[in-house]
């Protein structure tokens, strides 16, 4: 009996926090259509999540680029399909390796950043300091953060992209000898605009959902330091589960799509 | 009825204010009025309800029944534009000072200012407000300091100075001494009388210390059950003859 009593009340906070989750992100598309609007602090969330993450991002994509391709060579040499790396390359990373890598890394690094700095600012009674002096903190923190974490994302991911396949260049160029144009011009001769734009719309969902996900957890923020990094951490652990989800929904609509 | 019912309208009311947590009830029916140039102190055990009054009264919580008044305005008809614009007539100070710490001293102070254009116009230059206002707390060497190199009584000197860069006509304290040494809550609460006198703001002030409320108070409530159990003056209160009144000046 206990234990069914745990997975009712389990699936009760579940379905509570998927309301509030929904709400919240529904005060959002409320909020950010009125004025007035917080430009300058926008402007400063994208160019710290931005520049703060490009280092990251273009290390990590690097190394993915130079795996990816030291991986899948010798394989490839068996079938005598070498000639195929830089659109096999290219198409893979820039339609679901790229986006998907660069949005868990963001979710690590902004979404966790997040998560800690408004849990930090509600437990010290910050967010609400800032209410008292009449300024919408909403409209101020949480607004501010979705947009810039939606806007910088597909960004991150292009950058993320490009690095992947310079990375797995050099591993051809070393390897193979293929010089910088041939390759490119093999990557760029399979791609479409059909891989790059669903890739680049999802990236916009992953953003909206790292954002989203760090504001709720960081606002909602409660008990005290030890909430910080509990929220710090969910907001991790629900980003990350929520970007496979928007993910697989994605590709399945791009299926669809495609077959039409 | 107290002596400033006949004379005037009070700048805070609050009338018969319920809140409860679950099955916790904390405020069941309170009262208060605030008149023009008074300082109010609630006194009240830990857990009383005092915090949450205060909330309540500057919207931070939905009280479940009553009316407070601000100014004439009924807080629960104003719209959230009309709410804020109140609330720069309002100003509170926290427990815990809740300074911004990503923000310098002067960036704190500049932060309310920048956003009320409507009540100050648009300011170019915002140094000699800024500074103006850490002189009354006598820290305008503190300007380019972060919150992290403050010290405890720092910070609440410096969250009183953005507090009054609004230039509010109420304020409010929560507990203004709690967690300070013995001198500097001391210089605190001479700090909240010569604001009350120079700005002449009307005051609320939350407090546990009996010398806060015997320094700085013109009458006091206290807050038992949820309710206003006594009310007077800091004097009439002492030579109540009530044992539950005592214990709070024991």
């Amino acid at each position: 009996m206990k234990v069914i009593d745990k997975i009712v009340q389990a699936n009760k906070t579940f379905l509570e926090e998927t309301g509030e989750l929904a709400y919240f992100a529904g005060r959002f598309f409320n909020e950010s259509t009125k004025r007035p609007f917080e430009v300058k602090e926008f402007l400063r969330q994208c160019y710290h999540m931005g520049n703060q993450s490009l280092l990251l991002v273009g290390v990590t994509g690097f190394i993915i680029g130079l795996v990816f391709t030291l991986q899948s060579r010798p394989t490839l040499e068996e079938f005598g399909a070498v000639s195929w790396i830089p659109s096999m390359v290219g198409i893979s990373i820039i339609r679901e390796i790229g986006p998907i890598i660069t949005a868990l890394i963001c979710a690590g690094r902004i979404g966790s950043g997040i998560g800690a700095e408004l849990g930090s600012m509600r437990v010290t009674e910050q967010i609400d300091a800032m209410e008292v002096s009449g300024t919408n903190p909403f409209k101020y923190l949480v607004v501010t953060r979705i947009m810039a974490t939606t806007l910088m994302l597909p960004i991150l991911v292009f950058f993320g992209d490009a690095i992947a396949i310079y990375g797995s260049f050099l591993v051809e160029n070393i390897k193979g000898g293929v010089s910088f144009t041939l390759y490119f011009n093999e990557v760029f001769k399979h791609l479409e605009f059909g891989d790059l734009i669903p890739a680049t719309l999802k990236s916009f969902f992953f953003g909206f959902a790292i954002g989203l996900v760090g504001c709720f957890k960081g606002y909602h923020c409660k008990k005290g330091t030890a909430g910080v990094g509990l929220a710090a951490n969910s907001a991790v652990v629900y980003t990350s589960m929520l970007l496979f989800i928007i993910d697989f929904i994605a590709v399945f609509l791009t299926d669809i799509f495609y077959d039409l | 009825m107290d002596e400033h019912s006949n004379l005037q309208q009070p700048v805070v009311e609050i009338s018969n204010l319920y809140k409860s947590y679950g099955s916790n009830t904390v405020l069941d029916g309170f009262n208060l009025n605030l008149y023009e140039g008074e300082n109010l102190v609630v006194m009240g055990k830990s857990g009383s309800g005092k915090s949450v009054m205060i909330k309540c009264l500057i919207g931070l919580e939905q009280p479940d029944r009553g009316v407070i008044r601000i100014m004439g305005h009924d807080i629960s008809q104003l719209s959230r534009e009309d709410l804020d614009n109140l609330r720069t007539e309002i100003g509170f100070l926290f427990q815990g000072s809740a300074l911004y710490d990503s923000m310098s001293v002067r960036e704190n102070l500049e932060f309310p200012l920048r956003r009320h254009t409507k009540k100050f116009g648009i300011i170019k230059d915002t140094t000699p407000f800024v500074l103006a206002a850490l002189e009354n707390v006598g820290l305008a060497h503190a300007i380019d300091l972060m919150p992290s190199e403050l010290s405890g009584g720092m910070k609440r000197r410096v969250a009183l100075a953005r507090t009054l860069i609004l230039q509010p006509k109420i304020i409010l304290y929560d507990e203004p001494t709690t967690g300070l040494d013995p001198i500097t809550a001391k210089e605190i609460i001479l700090l909240m009388k010569n604001i009350q006198q120079q700005y002449k703001t009307s005051s609320i002030i939350i407090t546990h210390d009996v010398d806060c409320a015997r320094v700085i108070s013109n009458r006091m409530i206290l807050l038992v059950d949820g309710i206003n159990y006594a009310e007077g003056t800091f004097q009439a209160l002492t030579t109540m003859n009530d044992e539950k009144v005592l214990a709070f000046f024991k």
